[in-house]
């Protein structure tokens, strides 16, 4: 009984230390995981997330103040490459990809005040002062920056339109009876 | 024409209902001549399975909300509780046959997601249950009565035999794999034992005591290759499990007659040409390719001789199924058909070198 | 000659009794055509005409863009008159950039050089007229033609296989063609084979197409061209099918036939070559195949480029019944079409108006393993495990199972008991990787994008600072400056 006690113990403590060395010895900087885990981040700056840029959303990711599924933007591409990188099991039936979407400005409500490019993280938004601005669709992240900071309501997110380009099957509706 | 519909717009006259109505088929030879070689009581059971299985299934169903008949409908429950039957004592009470049924409808398919998704055969799976719970009953054989011969149960006889458990004095006996056991462990020897109970031309037949179904050799293998020529199942699996028994059996008994029985003595008992033929070309429950399919055949076939010769029951076919079941998934992981254009790695295959 | 042995397939009805005894007609050059801008593997064509303008049949209307591109030819005269988006031949039913060509009625030809002899012609001229002629696979891959001769030269390709394995149900345009026009096939072979330097020319055709193998047989007699009757058998038209049953050989999953000095064209595909080396007509015109249970007349037509699938009906004969399903191509791999109101593309070999029976679809239950799909795949695929991965939202494992080895045939789902849609699990599969793929280079494209913001704007604030900086040193400089003038002239 004694025995049994004792060498638990001892055993217990033993591999504890070691633990406990081994957490200190082979140290991991923080941020290398965290510029690893923003690499994958979509880098836009958008801040849908709530945490201050990519790289804020990055390090609260490393520190596990933040679940996978905090971007938006990045959809179940970006959930299923942060969970891989952190090592956890992500739910990833749940996250919907959003429907894509793309700023589009309004000609004839644009009174061409610069505003929107000025805050557009991609250099997206192209136009000069007087001018109607337009979208560069391929630049465009969807961060809805522009939108909030537009004074006519011009600028709006809109799904992007379907075209042959992009268009794939659907996934099969099937109700299985089963 | 509202939905978009996906290539190909043409397809094959087969559905799911239509390949276990073929397989039912195929067992209807070999259940007939059960039905008349054990009488009365043999068609009660089988009627009982057949019962039990579907009334027990739209229950599960109905409680799980799903829709109860496409799923009726597929036959997938009625062939297993017929295979189960074919694999009971023909003179079992009702019970074995009640209960046998609802463990395999109920506990091994619905409880596991339903048709495809059970890991295990049912019909073995139910076996195995009974065998293991009723061993008496279970192992209860009777020398055959055919229809219409002096000492076989009229109709009322044999309801009398399947419901209140009549028995029939002067009509028990053993089957054959039981009989050698059991004289084995008397110290008797294989020649001596089998003198006077097996004589494998009606063996062939199956005019012998056994499972009402399993026993008629001639006919399953009938069926097995009626299946084999409709594409249903492939003779790698079937033919696999024969080549496991035969072969042990050849090798040991050339090296020790007086204990280790011939090829054919196997062959023509027990329940190897039923689960040859019937039983492990369960698709469910078997691997995916062909080499798959082979393995597992082998695989079953070995173990049940390696039961029926060392192990404690005289008959092993139901363990060995379920035996190699679990190994399935395992076999498919490692056995994966080549994909045009790579090598067995999944590596494409260099230009240069195969020069044929 | 030995045969080598093939691996899965099928074999469907083939219902090609329904038009394989009807002679090739022309159909007459209906009032409009809609002529697609993208009809071929690549870059689409870029046009050149404008709305109004006249244009010759076999006139250049919008060139070839890039590399993997090939042109597009007016298939008839007559006045352009409109050039924007018209129904495509998709299975979206969205639309696509065509131009629409109002025939004046005359079908007149632009004027073309004939040769007496192509084989005057250098293997690069050839090569240039097939890529002029903008012909591209006519067996339905629509892969620019020319941009595989010059592959193929260069590569050295010592075998030339012409497939004439139409192994969809129902489709007989190639089974008429090479009946009607043999020799003209065996000269388009010939001119293919020259272009490329090939030393053995084979030409693999069904079995169940005796008269076209006979037919054939006697073209070639005499003539390098060897023509050897292969296994009727689905898919047996498939490229990779046609090489492996002729040389044994298999192509490498990440290369191209050229890798092992085979090059495969369709024997549709040498007929049309034929006909802009020797005469240098471009491709505006092409065999359909018009069948199906519901179509009242079938038969074989030649179509201009361009015609709506409509018009092939009604020049059928129109429906005997309501069709339960329209499809552009074969029933193994064609489309089902929203509406018959969609143009004849160069890759279209059929039209096919099918009955529910012969569609013979069903409620699909679930997968019992049956295993018959692996049985049945030609690629050797589990198309029952890649779906469960891609019916529980795993693709990647799916791909991990070889689904970018899939070439979508058809013969899994045909022999599925349970009827499940396996292909169109993976079309979607397919498709969800690609837009995960494009999304992700979206995604690098514009994190660069961002980066040089950030960089910028950096920069102009540094550079404001430092401008800032400067000005301020300048004035206390200045001011320096001048407070020390003042001492000097106090000093003075």
């Amino acid at each position: 009984m004694i025995t049994a006690l004792m060498s638990l113990t001892i055993l217990g403590t033993a591999l504890g230390l070691i633990l406990g060395v081994a957490a200190r010895v082979f140290r991991v900087e923080g941020n290398a995981l965290a510029a690893q885990l923003t690499e994958i981040l979509p880098g836009s700056q958008c801040g849908q997330c709530g945490f201050p840029g990519c790289a804020g959303a990055a390090q609260a990711l490393a520190e596990g103040l933040a679940p996978v599924t905090l971007c938006p933007p990045g959809g179940r591409a970006v959930v299923i490459a942060l969970a891989a990188k952190l090592g956890v099991d992500a739910d990833v039936s749940g996250v919907q990809d959003a429907i894509p979407m793309v700023a589009e400005v309004r000609e004839e409500l644009c009174i061409g005040c610069t505003r929107c490019f000025k805050v557009c993280p991609t250099d997206a938004i192209m136009g000069a002062a007087q001018q109607i601005h337009s979208v560069f669709r391929e630049a465009c992240t969807a961060c809805g920056k522009c939108e909030e900071v537009c004074p006519t309501e011009s600028v709006k997110l809109q799904p992007v339109p379907v075209s042959l380009h992009g268009w794939y099957w659907n996934k099969p509706l099937i109700h299985l009876s089963a | 024409m509202n939905t978009l519909a996906h290539s190909p717009h043409a397809h094959a006259p087969v559905t799911v209902s239509r390949v276990m109505a073929t397989v039912m088929l195929a067992l209807t030879p070999a259940t007939l001549f059960g039905f008349w070689l054990y009488g009365w009581p043999a068609i009660n059971v089988w009627v009982v399975c057949m019962l039990a299985a579907l009334l027990g299934e739209a229950f599960v169903l109905r409680i799980q909300q799903h829709p109860i008949r496409p799923v009726l409908m597929d036959g997938s429950g009625l062939l297993t509780a017929w295979l189960l039957a074919l694999s009971l004592p023909p003179w079992a009470p009702w019970w074995i046959a009640v209960l046998g049924s609802l463990f395999a409808v109920i506990i091994a398919k619905q409880v596991f997601g339903g048709l495809g998704q059970n890991p295990f055969n049912p019909a073995m799976a139910a076996r195995v249950m009974l065998l293991i719970s009723f061993p008496v009953e279970m192992t209860t054989w009777l020398a055959p009565a055919p229809l219409g011969s002096a000492n076989a149960p009229g109709f009322l006889a044999g309801l009398a035999v399947t419901f209140s458990g009549v028995h029939l004095d002067g009509m028990a006996s053993a089957s054959l794999l039981g009989h050698v056991k059991t004289e084995f462990t008397r110290g008797i020897e294989l020649q001596q034992a089998l003198t006077g109970y097996y004589a494998p031309l009606d063996a062939l037949w199956g005019n012998r005591a056994g499972s009402l179904g399993e026993t008629a050799a001639l006919f399953l293998l009938a069926g097995g290759i009626y299946l084999i020529a409709k594409r249903i199942i492939t003779w790698h699996a079937p033919v696999a499990m024969l080549a496991g028994v035969v072969i042990p059996a050849m090798l040991y008994s050339t090296i020790n007659p007086a204990h280790y029985a011939g090829p054919l003595y196997h062959l023509l008992s027990g329940g190897l040409m039923l689960g040859a033929f019937f039983i492990i070309t369960d698709p469910v429950t078997s691997p995916n390719t062909a080499t798959g399919q082979f393995i597992f055949g082998l695989g079953c076939g070995l173990l049940t001789w390696i039961i029926r010769t060392w192990g404690g029951y005289p008959e092993g076919v139901a363990f060995a199924v379920m035996l190699m079941n679990a190994a399935t998934p395992m076999i498919d992981h490692y056995v994966k058909p080549r994909i045009y254009g790579r090598n067995r790695k999944g590596v494409s295959i260099d230009p240069v070198k195969k020069e044929s | 000659m030995k045969l080598f042995k093939l691996r899965g397939g099928i074999h469907p009805e083939s219902w090609k009794e329904l038009a394989a005894e009807r002679a090739i007609r022309v159909l007459p050059v209906p009032e409009r055509l809609f002529v697609p801008l993208h009809q071929h593997v690549g870059a689409a064509a870029q046009p050149l005409v404008r709305v109004g303008e006249h244009v010759l049949k076999g006139q250049l209307i919008a060139a070839s863009q890039g590399f993997i591109s090939a042109p597009i030819h007016a298939p008839t005269s007559g006045v352009i008159s409109a050039i924007g988006d018209f129904s495509a031949a998709h299975p979206s039913g969205l639309t696509a950039p065509t131009v629409t060509i109002v025939s004046d009625g005359e079908d007149r030809w632009l004027e073309t050089r004939v040769l007496s002899d192509p084989f005057s012609l250098s293997p690069e001229e050839i090569a240039a007229a097939v890529g002029a002629a903008g012909i591209v696979g006519l067996g339905g891959a629509t892969f620019p033609s020319a941009v595989k001769l010059n592959l193929s030269r260069k590569n050295n390709v010592r075998t030339l296989i012409i497939n004439g394995g139409e192994c969809e149900p129902y489709i007989t345009c190639d089974d008429r063609l090479m009946r009607e026009r043999a020799a003209e096939i065996i000269e388009g072979v010939r001119l293919i084979r020259y272009a490329v330097g090939a030393v053995d020319v084979m030409v693999g055709i069904e079995e169940n197409k005796p008269a076209a193998l006979a037919a054939m047989t006697a073209a070639a007699a005499g003539t390098e061209v060897q023509v050897i009757p292969v296994p009727a058998m689905y898919p047996m038209g498939w490229d990779k099918q046609m090489i492996r049953a002729l040389t044994g050989r298999e192509v490498p999953a990440d290369g191209r036939t050229a890798d092992i000095g085979v090059l495969v064209h369709n024997v549709a595909t040498a007929y049309a070559v034929r006909d802009a080396v020797r005469f240098g007509r471009p491709l505006v015109s092409r065999l359909v195949t018009v069948s199906g249970g519901a179509v009242a007349a079938p038969g074989n037509l030649e179509v201009p480029i361009g015609t709506l699938v409509e018009t092939l009906f009604e020049y059928c004969g129109g429906f005997s019944q309501k069709p339960a399903r329209m499809v552009l191509g074969g029933p193994m791999m064609g489309i089902a079409l929203f509406s018959a109101a969609v143009p004849v593309v160069k890759g279209t070999s059929g039209v096919l108006a099918l009955t529910e029976r012969e569609i013979g679809s069903t409620q699909p239950a679930p997968c019992i393993r049956c295993s018959s799909c692996v049985r049945a795949c030609p690629v050797g695929l589990l198309p029952l495990e890649m779906a469960a991965h891609i019916r529980s939202g795993d693709s990647g494992g799916a791909v991990s199972l070889g689904l970018k080895d899939c070439i979508a045939c058809g013969c899994c789902s045909f022999v599925c008991p349970s009827h499940i849609p396996l292909v169109h699990y993976f079309s979607f599969a397919k498709g969800e990787l690609m837009a995960q793929e494009r999304g992700k280079l979206k995604q690098e494209a514009t994190k660069k994008l961002a980066d040089e913001r950030i960089a910028r704007t950096e920069r102009i604030a540094r550079e404001r600072e430092e401008a800032a900086a400067k000005r301020k040193a300048a004035r206390a400089a200045r001011e320096l400056a001048a407070k020390a003038g003042q001492t000097t002239t106090e000093a003075a």
